[in-house]
């Protein structure tokens, strides 16, 4: 049986992450995607951001125009700073990432196994320097590590394998995968799907993923609400 | 009457050897010491090691004195950011060593260093490509990697102000590395925007005390 479906968008992948960051919750974003993340927290809930480069309270982006040179976030780019926000020194800062201080870090990655394994440093181009950045801290630090990825390579290939094949960040460490066709949780009895975009089926969601999927018993629908791309 | 002032650029990185290892604070182009970089390289010492989260941005500052031929060693976290050109060329052509290290394991070696400690254990790089060759433990059932300090030559830092002792403030995100690079090197030299009056400064606000500055050189603000 052949079904159609339709793919979330990024801004719908960072929604989804989003709905699950809760009220209280100190939350470190990667770069890229889940830094999306942060525009999407629902209304109403109190979510502090932090930042690698020293901020407990980021903000959302300056409109422009307020731009300040010294106050960028993790990605570079400038940002701003909430009421109650603060810096910290770099040592602080990767002491409250290393230290499960933080209560979800969620992380781009190129490839995650069925056992949490993470691969989202290095893609080994040997034209190219590799670069680590805080990759490697964030992955054994916060008391949950959670992804945000595309189900598949660009050429249709899965990213959630039996064994990652690029080089590790970290074992064993991610708890939670969001991707744009599912939202899949890595458990000891192995990777349960929680959620699947409306008019996909189990088997069309296995043909593109490695590892043996498990339909959890209150599986729902991934519905995100119309977003551009 | 302490003063830790110096009048000129040249005297702020005068005595930098050859192979000095040199402690560049900043993230980015933020909180970077571009004139203390600039006067780096007109004070001439070579063979160096940087110690910095990137490894350089344009053709200015540790660029620079990457093109100039100036720098054999950089320990970083992450080389590719901005334009860094100046890296990518040397570390091509291989007249420029690379030590990849981990963003909070920089900072924690050189916290160690300044806190007297011989280094330390961290599950951070445990299981991966980052850990071959270092010594490892378990601790509590979690593997752990040794990781040794970081000390420095000198520390080239920048803040927003200081007084003549040398307690420093910064300005938001420009804090990044500069207050650990500030204790973990043999000398700290900052370039600060301001000279406020000793007393000034609120003490429960100061975030680099005196005692680990040496030398202060004041630019004024940038445009």
């Amino acid at each position: 049986m052949t079904t159609t479906y339709k793919p979330l968008n990024r801004d719908q992948m960072a929604w989804r992450a989003a709905q699950d960051l809760q009220e209280g919750a100190y939350v470190n974003l990667g770069i890229g995607m889940p830094t999306r993340a942060a525009s999407y927290v629902p209304d109403g809930r109190e979510v502090i951001f932090h930042s690698e480069n020293g901020i407990l309270g980021l903000g959302p982006k300056p409109e422009l125009g307020t731009e300040d040179e010294n106050l960028i976030d993790a990605g570079k780019n400038y940002t701003t700073l909430i009421k109650g926000g603060v810096f910290m020194h770099h040592a602080d800062a990767f002491l409250m990432i290393r230290g499960k201080h933080l209560d979800v870090s969620l992380l781009g990655a190129f490839e995650v196994s069925e056992a949490g394994d993470l691969a989202n440093w290095t893609t080994e181009d040997p034209s190219f320097p590799p670069g680590v950045g805080g990759a490697m801290d964030l992955a054994v630090g916060a008391k949950e590590i959670r992804v945000i990825m595309d189900h598949t390579d660009k050429a249709g290939k899965p990213r959630i394998l039996k064994k990652c094949r690029l080089p590790l960040t970290a074992l064993g460490c991610v708890k939670r995968i969001y991707t744009n066709l599912a939202v899949i949780d890595v458990t000891e009895q192995g990777l349960f799907v929680r959620e699947m975009v409306e008019g996909m089926t189990l088997e069309q969601l296995q043909a593109l993923t490695e590892p043996k999927l498990q339909l959890a018993n209150n599986w729902q629908s991934l519905t995100p609400p119309a977003m551009a791309a | 009457m302490i003063d830790k002032s110096v009048a000129s650029p040249a005297e702020a990185v005068a005595g930098v050897k050859d192979g000095a290892v040199v402690l560049v604070a900043g993230f980015g182009t933020v909180g970077i010491a571009d004139d203390l970089l600039e006067a780096l390289h007109e004070q001439g010492s070579t063979n160096l090691t940087i110690v910095h989260n990137n490894a350089g941005n344009g053709d200015t500052g540790l660029a620079r004195l990457i093109n100039s031929g100036r720098v054999s060693k950089v320990i970083c976290s992450y080389p590719r950011s901005g334009d860094y050109s100046a890296f990518l060329n040397a570390y091509r052509a291989k007249t420029l060593e690379l030590e990849l290290v981990p963003q909070g394991i920089i900072s924690e070696r050189m916290h160690a260093h300044a806190a007297g400690l011989g280094g330390f254990f961290s599950p951070v790089t445990a299981h991966t490509k980052l850990a071959e060759g270092k010594e490892t433990r378990e601790i509590d059932g979690v593997l752990h990697v040794f990781e040794k300090p970081l000390k420095g030559d000198i520390a080239l830092l920048r803040a927003k102000k200081a007084d003549r002792w040398g307690n420093l403030i910064y300005d938001q995100s420009a804090r990044n590395f500069n207050p650990i690079m500030a204790m973990a090197a043999d000398l700290s030299v900052v370039q600060v925007n301001e000279m406020v009056e000793l007393g000034s400064l609120d003490p429960e606000a100061v975030v680099t005390p005196s005692i680990f500055i040496d030398r202060v050189l004041v630019v004024g603000a940038k445009a």
